[in-house]
């Protein structure tokens, strides 16, 4: 019989073309902006490497004077990154399984003759940072922690800089000249774009990750600075990365991998006995704010979902709820102007269940095919998302523009969306019609 | 049916449609069923044919007592053994003409190939075969009828109930659908028809009158003389 209702709906769908199309447009308007604003607010708030949240753990203490906290919109928060010789301290611990100092520079590269030179990010990081954040390659390796210390002339590219500078080819094993200094690539990445950009929140958490990847001896022999945020309370001189590096200023990101809550624990007693120390000899006047965050936390503390997206998301359900009401409205006077051939069809011996049945998949049929426009509508939506937003200054160049991607989870999404919208808008019309007295119209019809 | 009553009820009025209404129809009788405007007549052939309950007595439909059973099972005696033709034809506007003969057959769950065969050889009795794939719309009032009555017999149905089926229809008309039917009834079907048209009446085996929600039994009645009513009667 599904066949039979299915081509009934269609018959039905083609007898009413104007009142179909509205309640069409009505499900795929509703669905439509949802997903859009589902699709944004997931990519903003999931957790990009979920499956390491309970090992994954970013250390931050409040190394600001007493007057004042380093985020007066956030005055609860330690500033997000640590200073050189605190950050140093930690990193030279036994207790993380892995660890990872790092920041952003920036460097010219050129490849080839003919080639332009490219400005690039560049991200300078200790070598763990490729196994703690699971980061995929598709050629060759990172780099080990003696080519940190020596340093070893070595750079990891990103896929895009790959397929740009020797087209996707493996480049593994040939030189790349970086700010004017040869560098063999040791490593390529698989596409990789964790959003939030978990690891960097100083400079925009939805960013793209850099183009590039050097090991951290490189910041102090090429004398680095740093192209991202740099957070200074003291007047002293911070012009060069030996200065920065004897500063206060806080300026590296580090993270630990802690294999369980025994290594956790260990290392909260290491930073708080760290912090009393440094206390005693005068540093860390502001009470006492040492935290280790997972990265849940980590995203949670520094708003990355802004509570404008959660408003836009309660918003965009309560958009589609009155597409939804709407199409209940246009469906129930639709299948009430139907009720004499219900009568007939029950007088030819349909039960009230087969008569509710070809309704409800009346409604399932214009659902779904409220969904696909819908889901069309959102690619749609998106795509302008990526068009308004791509070059917004506070999110910068592949904020909104990298993350307003459709993808398994908006098709997801329609999916629920259009289940939930066939028992809304045809539970209760499907309903309706399959209780009405079937003698009632036979004779009047 | 066995002292049938129905009652329509509202918060201030009850109107007794049919009152302790008894009929007994034996297979391969062709009734009519007479009576004025509002006099219960379509209650009466709602009730038979299991579009409506009813508030007491006992009605059993071909040896099943049909007052409790579930939507399911009533919905499925109608399915098998009751077809019915309407005044206003009642075919779906949206179907062709073989697809509305095939309503009643798909509800039955009939594989296509036989469900082909009976609505095949139904339009061949109403001798509208070659107007299978036309529109209602597209069709006469009698050739609408002619489906109907093919609609009705598709699924050979023990029982016809007939609601003024020659109403909308011209007096030539109308006595070809009554020869129809007439024809269906010689086949073996039993034939329950209400109308207003006295002539047509007269054509039934039997006749039964309606008045004020009260059966009279008419057929014992001597041809010419007027009729002597029997309320709530029982014929064999």
């Amino acid at each position: 019989m599904l066949g039979y209702y299915l081509r009934l709906a269609l018959k039905s769908f083609a007898r009413d073309r104007g009142a179909t199309a509205l309640m069409l447009f009505a499900i795929a308007l509703g669905i439509g902006v949802c997903i859009m604003t589902l699709t944004v607010h997931h990519a903003m708030s999931s957790n990009p490497i979920w499956w390491k949240n309970d090992r994954l753990y970013t250390i931050t203490m409040d190394s600001w004077p007493p007057e004042r906290p380093a985020n007066l919109d956030l005055p609860d928060l330690p500033p997000t990154q640590l200073t050189y010789t605190d950050a140093n301290y930690f990193f030279n611990s036994a207790i993380p399984e892995r660890k990872v100092i790092m920041y952003q520079a920036t460097g010219v590269v050129l490849s080839g003759s003919e080639s332009k030179p490219v400005k690039i990010n560049t991200r300078i990081a200790t070598a763990d940072f490729f196994p703690m954040f699971d980061v995929p390659f598709r050629y060759g390796n990172g780099w080990s922690a003696h080519a940190d210390t020596g340093p070893e002339p070595v750079i990891v590219l990103s896929h895009d800089l790959n397929e740009k500078l020797f087209g996707g080819l493996n480049s593994v094993g040939r030189t790349l000249r970086w700010s004017n200094h040869d560098f063999r690539i040791v490593g390529v990445l698989e596409p990789w774009m964790p959003q939030p950009k978990f690891y960097d929140l100083t400079i925009g958490g939805f960013n793209e990750p850099e183009a590039a990847y050097l090991p951290w001896g490189w910041s102090k022999a090429l004398q680095l600075l740093s192209s991202g945020s740099i957070h200074c309370w003291k007047v002293e001189p911070a012009n060069t990365v030996d200065e920065l590096m004897s500063s206060e200023c806080a300026w590296i990101q580090m993270w630990v991998e802690l294999p369980d809550a025994a290594a956790r624990n260990r290392m909260q007693t290491l930073i708080d006995t760290y912090w009393a120390e440094q206390r005693k000899a005068g540093r860390f006047q502001r009470p006492r704010n040492n935290r280790l965050s997972n990265v849940g936390q980590w995203l949670e503390d520094h708003r990355v979902v802004q509570n404008d997206n959660r408003l836009l998301v309660g918003l965009a359900f309560a958009f589609l709820s009155v597409c939804l009401l709407n199409t209940v409205g246009l469906l129930l006077a639709k299948f009430m102007s139907g009720a004499p051939a219900a009568g007939v069809r029950r007088a030819l011996g349909a039960s009230r269940l087969q008569i509710f049945v070809q309704h409800l998949i009346q409604a399932g049929v214009l659902a779904l095919a409220g969904a696909l426009l819908g889901l069309g509508l959102s690619a749609l939506f998106l795509w302008g998302v990526r068009i308004l937003y791509g070059s917004d200054p506070q999110t910068g160049r592949g904020g909104y523009q990298a993350l307003a991607h459709f993808d398994s989870i908006g098709i997801a999404w329609a999916i629920a969306l259009a289940i939930g919208s066939v028992i809304i808008t045809g539970l209760y019309p499907a309903w309706r019609i399959g209780r009405m007295p079937p003698a009632r119209y036979l004779k009047s019809q | 049916m066995r002292n049938v009553s129905k009652i329509y009820r509202t918060d201030v009025v009850e109107t007794h449609a049919l009152h302790s209404v008894s009929l007994e129809v034996s297979a391969g009788d062709f009734v009519a069923v007479t009576g004025p405007s509002g006099s219960g007549k379509t209650t009466f052939l709602n009730v038979a044919g299991l579009l409506e309950t009813f508030d007491s007595g006992r009605y059993e439909l071909d040896g099943t007592d049909v007052s409790t059973l579930s939507d399911r099972i009533r919905s499925r005696l109608r399915n098998e053994k009751i077809g019915f033709i309407f005044q206003s034809f009642n075919l779906i506007a949206d179907l062709d003409i073989y697809d509305n003969v095939d309503v009643p057959l798909r509800y039955r769950g009939m594989r296509a190939s036989h469900r082909h065969e009976r609505i095949t050889a139904a339009l061949e009795l109403v001798g509208l075969t070659s107007r299978m794939k036309h529109m209602p719309s597209q069709l006469s009032g009698g050739q609408q009828q002619r489906v109907a009555i093919a609609r009705a017999i598709a699924g050979e149905p023990a029982f016809l109930l007939a609601d003024e089926p020659t109403g909308n229809l011209d007096s030539t008309t109308a006595g070809q659908v009554m020869d129809l039917l007439e024809q269906i009834n010689n086949m073996g079907t039993t034939i329950v028809m209400v109308t207003h048209d006295p002539q047509l009446a007269r054509r039934a085996r039997r006749n039964v009158h309606v008045i004020d929600g009260q059966l009279l039994d008419m057929e014992n009645s001597a041809p010419g003389s007027k009729p002597a009513p029997r309320l709530g009667s029982t014929t064999a």
